[in-house]
């Protein structure tokens, strides 16, 4: 039997771009909401992604990293075509990174600085992951249209970088911080409906092939099945919160499990609409595939190191199980 | 925009980038490892003067691993954004190797380090010093991977032609390429270098501004006797570097030691201005039959010079002069050390000048190791991989104005963040560790309870 490895590494590269928009997203969208806190909350916010922001970005290495190793070809030309928001975003992710470290080692009118700047690079970061997100689907096609397309995608991802940052905090913090981030999931919710709806009427009407996967019609039935889950996950995390403001007894990890299974099941659309292009009606995965003996090097290295990492990763989220609290050092 | 000046801003942003990163992976690959000493002393003897002593360098560990992490992802999309030529000519041997360094070193250093930092009365004692272990073994994969792909883009083996692409024959050839375990030792060493002057420097620092502090004390000690030990080891493997350079690189030899024509009995140019025009040094100072001895340890030997490569040689200029800048600073570092080392020895003091000129050679290893880099990055030009692969055919179709554009960006970015760095550093050093770590935080609470 011989392996389709595009096909694996397709499916590999997906799996960390997913695995690193929902992990960093979180991080991400607690950074965003950050100005909506009181000064003692947003140590809280803060110690609740410290020990997770650096490994959480890391899938990013690791995503850019497959489609480098496995699609060569497209590599130069997504990140050529994407050059300047990879930029903003390397920028945005730059500043918010270190701004984590500054913040808690300054006082005064340099740690509202360094707050600002971790909002700033949170904002900026998520901004720019949702235009070129927008442009990637297109196909890098440019214009006015277009570019108002990439800006209502780069909304919608904002919202949801802010739902699962504001359940990642209805799982990690407690008192008034928690029924915030209620009200903030609420934001969140609505802010991502009406993305989801608006990217949703958008891709068919921007891209001819997205167009064609849809809506044909013995296809278009069990495709969707994908909406509709997407829209249950969406009703049961409204529910949720209004079960947590009367104070009933609800999994505090609840809402954060339905936002990623919103995330999940738009992933599987978007992947779905891709596939098997690399770069949008111009390069499949197969044109653009790295020689097969670099591509079986990296699958046995990956198939022996990646469940050491999926089994500290694991380990490091047993260690910080529970609610955050502002002393990250004693 | 003419591609000469595309190709010159290419070089100057990625140049830039690459320079900036490495000032940190410079330090936290050997202060992961000071760390877990500090740790271990501290898991052996239970004093508070050794844990403090841990907690003060996590945090400095901390901000310098963030440092790198984050200009460490703007490389990993610089490959694809300023060299698409790169991938696409010699991507199945550069794809691997970076792939192998991200799943086996950033995920576990990533990860661990939460443990580290934040961890430590959440796990066990021996799980701590685990993960302190942890992150020390992910930084040192990471150089070992890196350096593995850099040595092999200085002198390429154990690769081959197959359906017009350039694979690999022989892995093992291709990790272990001939200049790779001189590269690794060296980078390794100066990384010690770097972080054993920043722990004295920075131990120097706060016994300026503290007067007497027992754990400061005996980090300037460790700092010390560490770069005493290392900097004369990091001569003796330079030199051993330098002769394989001259075995696989040549034309980089002959830039380094401006030897213009090829002969017998080169004598060792101390200091010069290289004339690239007229190919010969101005205002040379020499020692006759210096090179020959150097390098072939015989004052007759022949050397290669400049006019043996045709037009295929490296810019003289700098790679001469950032020669003389890092074995300079590597002598001085020698001294310093030494002196050092000698006067803080039994119970001695060290008297002020000595904690002076400590202070101030705190990032004297990022001057060396910056220094080492721009000579063998630049003696290597025109190449991006010898004989493979040419500078000029690697570059994008980005346009000037974009990366004039982001280099602007990237400029105020890296100076406002090499700056808070320096300030945050020499802060916390001299502020001392024995207070909380948050006054801040601290005294809200206290006033919220």
């Amino acid at each position: 039997m011989t392996l389709d490895l595009p096909v694996i590494f397709a499916i590999l590269m997906g799996t960390a771009i997913f695995a690193y928009v929902v992990l960093d997203g979180y991080d991400l969208g607690v950074g965003m909401l950050l100005p909506a806190a009181e000064s003692r909350e947003q140590d809280v916010m803060v110690s609740s992604i410290g020990p997770f922001w650096d490994a959480n970005e890391t899938w990013l290495v690791l995503g850019i990293g497959l489609l480098l190793v496995a699609f060569p070809a497209a590599h130069g030309i997504v990140l050529t075509a994407l050059y300047l928001p990879v930029v903003a975003m390397l920028i945005g992710l730059m500043l918010r990174g270190v701004a984590f470290e500054f913040r808690m080692k300054a006082e005064g009118w340099h740690r509202e600085l360094w707050n600002w700047l971790f909002w700033f690079g949170s904002f900026l970061a998520s901004l720019a992951q949702g235009l070129m997100l927008g442009s990637y689907i297109t196909g890098f096609e440019s214009g006015v249209g277009y570019f108002l397309f990439a800006l209502v995608v780069a909304g919608g991802v904002c919202g949801g970088y802010v739902l699962l940052g504001a359940t990642w905090l209805i799982w990690r913090t407690e008192g008034a911080l928690q029924k915030k981030a209620i009200g903030w999931t609420r934001w969140g919710l609505l802010w991502v409906a009406l993305g989801v709806a608006l990217v949703s009427l958008g891709t068919p009407l921007a891209s001819e092939t997205v167009r064609a996967k849809w809506f044909d019609l013995p296809r278009m039935l069990p495709l969707m099945l994908l909406p509709l889950a997407s829209a249950a996950a969406w009703l049961w995390i409204w529910r949720l919160t209004r079960r947590l403001r009367k104070g009933e007894a609800v999994p505090d990890w609840s809402p954060f499990s339905g936002a990623v299974a919103i995330y999940l099941v738009a992933f599987t659309g978007l992947a779905y609409s891709l596939f098997p292009f690399v770069v949008m009606d111009r390069m499949t995965i197969w044109e653009a595939a790295a020689h097969p003996s670099s591509l079986k090097v990296v699958l046995i290295g990956a198939l022996i190191v990646l469940p050491f990492i999926v089994g500290y990763t694991i380990y490091s989220y047993w260690v910080f199980r529970g609610k955050a609290s502002a002393k990250l050092y004693e | 925009m003419e591609a000469s000046d595309t190709l010159l801003l290419a070089r100057a942003q990625f140049g830039l980038n690459i320079a900036f990163h490495i000032l940190f992976p410079s330090i936290t690959i050997a202060l992961a490892w000071i760390l877990v000493y500090f740790r271990a002393q501290y898991a052996r003897t239970g004093e508070a003067a050794w844990l403090e002593t841990y907690k003060l360098w996590t945090k400095i560990f901390a901000l310098t691993f963030a440092l790198g992490v984050v200009s460490g992802i703007t490389m990993s999309f610089q490959f694809g954004t300023n060299w698409p030529g790169f991938m696409n000519t010699v991507g199945n041997i550069a794809g691997p190797l970076l792939a192998f360094e991200v799943l086996t070193a950033f995920f576990l250093e990533a990860t661990f380090l939460g443990v580290m930092l934040f961890g430590m009365n959440r796990v066990p004692g021996w799980a701590h010093l685990g993960s302190t272990v942890m992150v020390a073994v992910g930084t040192s994969l990471s150089a070992f991977w890196i350096l593995a792909l850099n040595s092999w883009m200085q002198t390429p083996t154990g690769h081959t032609y197959a359906d017009g692409q350039i694979i690999a024959a022989d892995w093992w050839q291709v990790i272990f390429n001939p200049s790779f375990p001189y590269r690794l030792t060296h980078m390794m060493l100066a990384s010690g270098l770097t972080a054993a002057f920043v722990v004295a420097g920075l131990s120097a620092w706060r016994l300026l501004k503290a007067g007497t502090d027992a754990a400061a004390r005996r980090t300037l000690r460790s700092g010390v006797v560490l770069a005493a030990v290392l900097a004369p080891l990091q001569a003796v493997v330079g030199d051993l570097h330098g002769l394989n350079t001259l075995e696989h690189q040549p034309a980089k030899i002959a830039a380094m030691e401006a030897i213009w024509k090829t002969d017998k009995g080169v004598p060792l140019v101390l200091f010069a201005i290289p004339n690239e025009q007229e190919r010969r040094n101005d205002y040379a100072i020499e020692i006759p039959k210096g090179a020959s001895l150097v390098l072939k340890h015989s004052p007759d030997a022949e050397l290669l010079g400049l006019d043996a490569f045709g037009p295929d040689i490296p810019p003289v200029a700098p790679v001469f002069f950032f020669f003389r800048l890092m074995v300079g600073m590597g002598m001085l570092m020698i001294a310093l050390s030494w002196l050092g080392a000698w006067m803080t020895r039994g119970t001695a003091a060290a008297p002020r000048w000595l904690l002076w000129a400590f202070a101030g050679f705190t990032f004297s290893g990022w001057i060396a190791t910056l220094s080492g880099w721009m000579v063998t990055e630049i003696g290597r030009q025109p190449w991006l991989v010898t004989g493979v692969l040419r500078t000029a055919d690697a570059v994008g179709p980005v346009t000037g104005a974009q990366l004039g554009a982001s280099l602007t960006g990237y400029l105020i970015t890296y100076g406002l963040m090499l700056l808070a760095y320096m300030v945050v550093l020499t802060h916390l050093a001299g502020k001392g560790s024995s207070p909380p770590s948050y006054p801040s935080t601290a005294l809200r609470e206290g006033a919220a309870a």
